[in-house]
This record gives C-alpha cells, structure tokens and sequence, in this order.
C-alpha cells in the first residue's frame, strides 16, 4: 500500500513538474511557436529568442561524449567480463569506474577547468595551427570549448556505458561460449563474432542511456562549455547546451525571458525522456531476447 | 561433472581386464585410445586410470549414473575440459596414433577435426545460414559459392535441408527445440570432422525429435566415428554398437551393445542397467 501511493506519488511529481513547467513556458510557446526550436538568435536584450545553436550544441557535445566514451567503455566491459585478469583485479577497475559515477559533478567542472581546458589550450592550438583547414578544427582554440564539455562528459557517462555493456556481456549464456569454443575458434574469435553480437542490443541500450546521461548532465557543461549561443563548426569554438544555458541564465532572467528558458527546459525533458524511454525499451528487448538464448 | 559424494573408493572387483566379445575385433580399427587416463579438477580425481580403445566409423555410447566421469572423459577428447580452470592430466589420448597432448598439436586444429554436440543446443543468435558456415569463416573461409555448398551439405547430413532451406537468413532462434539441436548437428559437421562427441544430445528434446535425431545419429556414423554420453539407456541401445558403463570414474565394462544390454559380465553393469541404482 505504502509503495503504491509512493509510486502514485512519484507519477504525480512527474505530471506536476511537466505542467508547471508548460504554465510558466506557455507565453515563451505562444508567442515563438515553433520558431523557437528554429531560431538562431538568442538575444534576451532584443527579445529575440531561438535555441537552434543551443541544441545543436546539446546533440554534439553528447554525440562527441558518446564517440569517445562507447569504445572505452566497451573495452572495459569486455576485459572485466573475460577471465583476461584475476577476479580482484576486475573487481578494483569495476570499483574505480563505478566511483566515477559517484563523483559530483561540481568536481568534474572544476577538474575541467584546472586540467582539461589548459590541456585544450595547449593541444587545440597546434590542432588549429596544423588542421585549422577542416571546419571542425578551425581556430582560434578557447580552453571553454565544446570539446573540452565533451571531454569530460566522456568521463561522466563511462561508468553508464561501462556497466550496462558489462551486464549485457556478462549474460550471454555460457553454452554460446563453448559452442565457439568447440568449433575451434579462438578466444578473441569467440569474443568478436559471438559475444559482442549476442550483446549488441544491450550495448547499443548503454549507448543511448549514456547519451541522455550526457544530455541531461548541467553543472560540469555549464563550467566549462563557454556559453556561446554563437553557432560554429569548431569543436575548439565555445558552445552551449540546454542545460547549460538553463543553469547560467536563470539567476539574472526576467519576463519573456523566464517562459523562454521554460520553453527551452521543456524541449530538453522532452529529449532526456526520449531518449531514456528509447534505452530502456531496447534493454528491455535485450534481456527478453537473451532470457531465451542457450 | 565432478560428484564429490562418489569420489571415494574404486568397486572391489574393478581389477578384472576387459574382453571384447562376439563381432567386434579389437585392433582392427582402433581410433581414438584412451591410455592410462587420469583426470583431476583441482586435487579431486575423477577419472581413475581409464582404459579404452574407441573404433572408427561406429557409434560408441557412454552410461553411467551422474557423476561417474562419462561427460568428463568426452569433453577430453577435444580438450573442452581446459576451459576449466585448476584441472590436469595423466595418461594420454591418441587419435589415428597421434597424442591429442602432444606439444605440437594445435588445440584450434584438434577442436576443428572434432566436432561436438551438446546437451542443450546451442545455436548462435544469428541467421541458419551463418551458424552452419560460422566452423568456415572463422578459419577464413569467405568464399560464396564454398559456403553455399557447405550449408546444403551440412542441413542434408542433419536433415534439415527440406525444412530450413526457405528460410536460410532467417535467425536460427525460430527454429523448434528439435530444428535446433539439429541444426548445432549441422553445424558440427561444417569444418569436415572425423569425430562427433556427442554430448547427452537428445535430453532436452521431445520423443519425435529425440527420435529423429537417433535416425540421424545411425545416417551419420557412416562418415564420422561417434561417441554419445548418454543417460538414457534405450537410446544407447538403439543407436550404438558399443557401449562403456562408468562408474565412480571407473570404466566398469566396454563391450558390444547387445552384450552390455543382453548379458553383462560385470555386477555393477547388471544393476544399473535393470535400474537398480542410478
């Protein structure tokens, strides 16, 4: 009974904070329409508003995250799914990535502000100087730049990646391994053409829940991204994400601009939650299709 | 499997040598020769010494009550039994003469000419076509027409050819329970194997599939040399020439089928057989 009304609760606080959220977005809506979602222009001054560069942002810092935190986290998952090490070996990297997960993320914004963005710096200008004739490199090279967010978002979303990839591993049946084994294939055969396969949906699933991890995550991004509604190809060129913009301009908006900041947190629960809904479906799909397997 | 209750002592009238009677000539066509076998896994033993000489091209099937080291001496003969951690060897086993052990074997190529059916199916989870060719790509064998060729030999020696053959790239999961060990049978014979080891093959299956896969069994020892761990005693009799009873980690008696059945020498065999334990 008490889980059923904490349950009723939960759902009730869900509604709540979506409603609230459209009321107070509903002038910012009517006014902008879909404009808004169009609009290269964030100007509170001019009353001008569009988030365009803003969710481009979102997508590219949490795609860029993404590409450099899946292949890491897969190598991991695999090593500490495989007998590669002894189990207390795997059992302190399992520790030490899961401790990521618990740091907050207040600390990952200021680690990223005395080591990454120096490191960005350094290293994105030589990148700009030698590659600047691809967009995406082009100077100059700021420190608070989408690629020192989507560094240090990697990092955030690894123990995500990490652990669902793992468990998914982890459950493929033994009689696949064997089965491989027995035609005589070799370990890494086995782990390539069975394994990972097999695991796929749930590694695809780590996939996207570590991309709303990423597009969701605020307090880091906001520290380090730059806060620039300015669109640009650079990855060394600042940026901003919805979170982010959400964070930094509350404190200081008025009127029009409060129901547009509303309007942009509604768009970003929309995305999180599709995005979220999209990973569970497939981890669920997964471990239906494995339950069966073996 | 190891079973720690039965670890003790080896029966008392063990020591008698084994005779080979009636139709089967013993060193006419001996294949696989199990030497003075001991297995451990850690520091229990579970096959005391075993003595075994297997012929070529005729089902041999293993009995025995749980426990008694049938599947163990089986998974040695491809040396699956290696994936455990914390086991070894003594004595040796031989195939056409050669020592499976030997340093220059290659236990990718001895698994290659050794197939091997489990007791629960396994099929990967992908299409019926790339499980039967999965033996050919892994050693590096890509070329169409070569695996087409192969998945149509491989589902007609397993019988599934008329059932599968419409549904090639369809997921090898839809198949029935029965489709399916057939299918790991298909598989099994995909990279040419001159030995099947069959393990328990037909315990998860319904009667009509069990039955068709026992038709199967008898099709296939034309080309390969069979061995089959089986629990199921009329199975043995009816698909095998010659039967091993284990017990204890012994080979209690090794003879011809009809003879282990009809009029067996030892006490043990006589009392498993009629049911009285195990």
């Amino acid at each position: 009974m008490a889980c059923f009304l904490a349950s009723i609760l939960i759902i009730t606080l869900l509604a709540f904070i979506i409603g609230e959220i459209l009321v107070n977005a509903w002038p910012a809506m009517s006014k902008f329409g879909l404009g808004f979602i169009s609009g290269i222009q964030w100007s509170p001054n001019r009353g001008v508003f569009g988030v365009l560069p803003v969710l481009i942002g979102t997508a590219a810092s949490s795609f860029l995250a993404l590409l450099l935190a899946l292949p890491l986290g897969l190598a991991i998952a695999i090593f500490l799914s495989e007998d590669f090490f002894p189990i207390p070996v795997r059992q302190v990297i399992r520790f030490v990535v899961e401790t990521l997960a618990a740091i907050p993320s207040v600390v990952y914004g200021l680690w990223g502000i005395f080591v990454v963005i120096p490191l960005v710096q350094q290293y994105g200008a030589v990148l700009a100087s030698k590659f600047g004739f691809i967009p995406f490199l082009s100077g100059p090279a700021y420190g608070n730049s989408l690629l020192t967010a989507s560094l240090v978002l990697a990092l955030m979303v690894l123990p995500t990646i990490t652990a669902i990839s793992r468990s998914s591993l982890v459950a493929v049946p033994y009689s696949l391994r064997e089965g491989s084994y027995a035609l005589g294939a070799t370990r890494w055969e086995t782990i390539l053409r069975v394994i990972i396969p097999t695991a796929a949906p749930g590694i695809v699933a780590s996939a996207i829940l570590g991309f709303g991890r990423a597009m969701g995550e605020t307090m880091a991004v906001a520290m380090l991204i730059g806060n620039s509604q300015r669109l640009s190809w650079s990855l060394l060129s600042p940026s901003n994400t919805l979170s982010a913009l959400l964070a930094n301009q509350f404190a200081e908006a008025d009127g029009i601009q409060v129901s547009a900041l509303m309007y942009a947190a509604g768009v970003l629960v929309m995305l999180t939650l599709g995005v979220n809904i999209a990973g569970e479906a497939v981890l669920r799909r997964t471990k239906k299709a494995t339950a069966g397997l073996g | 499997m190891p079973n720690e209750e039965h670890a003790a002592t080896p029966p008392e009238d063990f020591e008698r040598p084994l005779e080979l009677t009636d139709d089967f000539t013993p060193g006419e066509s001996n294949f696989i020769k199990v030497d003075n076998f001991k297995f451990f896994y850690g520091k229990k033993e579970a096959l005391h010494g075993i003595n075994l000489k297997i012929p070529s091209r005729k089902v041999t099937s293993f009995i025995g009550p749980s426990g008694c080291g049938k599947s163990t001496l089986l998974r040695n003969f491809n040396r699956m039994n290696e994936l455990i951690p914390g086991v070894h060897h003594e004595g040796d086993i031989t195939i056409h003469g050669m020592s499976i052990y030997d340093p220059s074997v290659e236990i990718i190529a001895l698994r290659r000419r050794i197939g091997m059916v489990f007791q629960k199916s396994n099929p990967f989870p992908m299409s019926i076509y790339e499980n039967i060719v999965y033996p050919l790509r892994i050693a590096g064998q890509n070329t169409r027409s070569v695996l087409d060729e192969t998945v149509e030999r491989c589902l007609r020696s397993a019988a599934l050819w008329d059932e599968a053959k419409d549904r090639l790239n369809d997921s090898a999961l839809g198949l029935s329970g029965g489709q399916m060990q057939r299918l790991c049978i298909a598989r099994a014979v995909a990279s040419r194997p001159e030995i099947l080891l069959m393990d328990e093959p037909c315990s998860a299956l319904d009667p009509i599939a069990t039955a068709k896969v026992e038709e199967l069994i008898i099709e296939l020892k034309k080309d390969f040399t069979i061995v089959i761990v089986t629990h199921n005693m009329q199975q043995a009799s009816r698909v095998s020439e010659l039967t091993a009873f284990f017990y204890l980690g012994n080979l209690i008696e090794f003879d011809n089928t009809r003879k282990i059945f009809t009029n067996p020498s030892m006490k043990q065999t006589e009392e498993y057989i009629t049911g009285r334990f195990g």
